[in-house]
């Protein structure tokens, strides 16, 4: 297991779960957890992702993810989940 | 489970309140390239460090990616040059070369800075000590990239007052040496006492012979993190202040603490330590003085100053420690002058003078720092000024540091501007009464009866 978060963060659109569950889903990457909230029109979401049976490198995962931001206009940060780990849990 | 408030809270501290990693530094031990032959010596450094720290920036910028966290600096820091370099410098010359070597090395590696063109002369200086520090002018001024620190004291060795009395002239020879640059020379030169042999920043940073072969020393940063958390307890009791402040440190310190374990992981060299500083940047809202006003004082330098900053440097101590296995280095809060908008502010409103600045470096974690004085302050005052920071650390059994800079051609009311990290500074007043008759006694002032512990 190779857990990351995924933080999306944007205008309300159609799509955007779809858009990026799509490209999870090419590039071999399992969702375990979704969260998502809609406040004031702006988009919400954190995933926990596995990407430990992905072919891709993490750097080129990464990249995919802020290729698709840069065409829906939103934000998308990916993340090892060890820093949040780290910081909020002893 | 992490929760998405914690996730949001990580992300707001990088994205908005500038945490980072300020520097993943490699230590390197260079004892085992000394030659009597000065070309074999050159060699054999640039071999070793390329050896341990080819990859340190591409590993850096790869952590970084992987956790989407800024790690602002990749240095190295070496032995003492003192040292390596006894065996085959005949002239400061020859200690000049050593230099150009490490200097053309760190470019090659990609790292902003290389710290250990230095010597250690606590007691007393060998014929090699004495021509590296003679050096140190002409070395500044034809590299980039070389850091020099001096140690001229220590609690258990007293001060020298021969290495005091000589840096206030190299000091003002770097000045003049580098005075095309605003004497920016004299911003990679530090006279320290008590100085810990695992610093990782700069411009102390140098790699001390009690340390193993390499190992990595990470220094955290986040004033910026620090003042937001204490915004949200404006007018609350000192407990209060206290934990949030504890609270911060922990969590800004485990981050640091993730990145050297990483970075040792990926460059197989053992972790050393964690330096728990708060270190601020010319940035906005990256400041310690903002944390100071925040605390509840007007400016930097107001009455309450000296210990809104002991308070500060303890509760930095106290929350880091838990989060981090090994910690050393400077750790506390840095009060630098010039690198820090909220201290800039303060010396140019008034607020801020170098005898507050002197009391300020008795309860922070390293001395006087980045200060700009006029160009024409005479030797024997700077050599004062060291001595009266080596004192302060001698006594207190702390780490203290002069890093001050008389830039030629100015005086107070002007401004000078070094760039980047390193940032701009009003020129400062200096006392006009003089203390040459101090200053040119010979030998040393002996260690304090507290140091004998035997």
């Amino acid at each position: 297991m190779d857990r990351s978060i995924i933080t999306v963060v944007g205008r309300n659109q159609v799509g955007i779960i779809a858009k990026i569950s799509a490209e999870l889903a090419k590039d071999n990457v399992n969702v375990l957890d979704i969260t998502q909230t809609i406040r004031q029109g702006i988009f919400n979401m954190m995933m926990i992702v596995d990407t430990s049976e992905s072919p891709l490198a993490f750097d080129e995962f990464v990249g995919r993810l802020t290729e698709l931001a840069g065409q829906m206009g939103v934000r998308i940060l990916c993340q090892k989940e060890e820093i949040f780990d780290k910081m909020h849990r002893i | 489970m992490i929760s998405p408030g914690e996730v949001i809270e990580t992300n707001k501290m990088i994205g908005e309140e500038n945490l980072d990693v300020r520097t993943i530094t490699v230590g390197i031990s260079l004892l085992d390239c000394a030659d009597s032959s000065l070309q074999k010596t050159c060699e054999a450094i640039r071999a070793k460090i390329l050896r341990y720290a080819g990859n340190l920036v591409k590993v850096g910028d790869e952590i970084s990616r992987e956790y989407g966290i800024p790690i602002v600096n990749k240095r190295v820091s070496v032995t003492p040059i003192a040292l390596v370099g006894a065996a085959c410098c005949k002239t400061p010359s020859d200690y000049v070369e050593i230099a150009r070597t490490l200097d053309s090395v760190a470019s090659e590696l990609g790292v902003n800075f290389i710290g250990g063109y230095s010597a250690v002369v606590s007691k007393g200086m060998t014929a090699s000590d004495r021509l590296l520090i003679e050096s140190i002018p002409e070395a500044l001024a034809c590299t980039e990239r070389i850091c020099s620190s001096v140690n001229v004291g220590s609690t258990k060795t007293g001060i020298n007052m021969d290495a005091v009395r000589l840096m206030g002239t190299i000091i003002k020879k770097t000045a003049e040496a580098t005075k095309e640059r605003d004497s920016l020379g004299c911003a990679k030169l530090v006279v320290l006492c008590n100085a810990p042999d695992d610093n990782p920043f700069m411009a102390g940073a140098f790699h001390g012979v009690t340390e193993p072969d390499a190992i990595i020393n990470v220094g955290v940063s986040g004033p910026g993190v620090v003042m937001h958390a204490l915004k949200a307890v404006r007018g609350k009791s000192f407990e209060v202040l206290c934990e949030t402040i504890k609270r911060t440190a922990f969590k800004i310190t485990r981050v640091g603490q993730l990145v050297a374990q990483e970075a040792s992981r990926r460059l197989g060299i053992p972790f050393g330590i964690i330096d728990l500083s708060l270190a601020p940047t010319p940035a906005v809202g990256d400041s310690v003085a903002d944390i100071l006003k925040e605390i509840g004082v007007e400016q930097a330098g107001a009455p309450g100053t000296t210990a809104c900053l002991a308070l500060l440097n303890d509760q930095v101590k106290k929350g880091g420690v838990m989060a981090s296995s090994y910690v050393g280095g400077l750790s506390g809060a840095f009060i630098p002058v010039s690198e820090d908008q909220g201290m800039i502010e303060a010396a140019e409103c008034g607020a801020l003078s170098l005898e507050k600045l002197e009391a300020m470096t008795c309860v922070c974690s390293v001395g006087l720092d980045m200060i700009a004085i006029p160009g024409d302050t005479p030797d024997s005052t700077i050599a004062g000024i060291i001595a009266d920071e080596a004192a302060i650390g001698m006594v207190n059994q702390k780490t203290t540091a002069v890093r001050i800079i008389p830039v030629v051609g100015k005086s107070v009311g002007e401004s000078v501007e070094f760039g980047g990290l390193l940032g701009h500074a009003p020129i400062m007043k200096v006392n006009p009464f003089g203390c040459e008759d101090f200053v040119k006694r010979e030998g040393r002032i002996p260690a304090p009866i507290h140091s004998f512990k035997n």
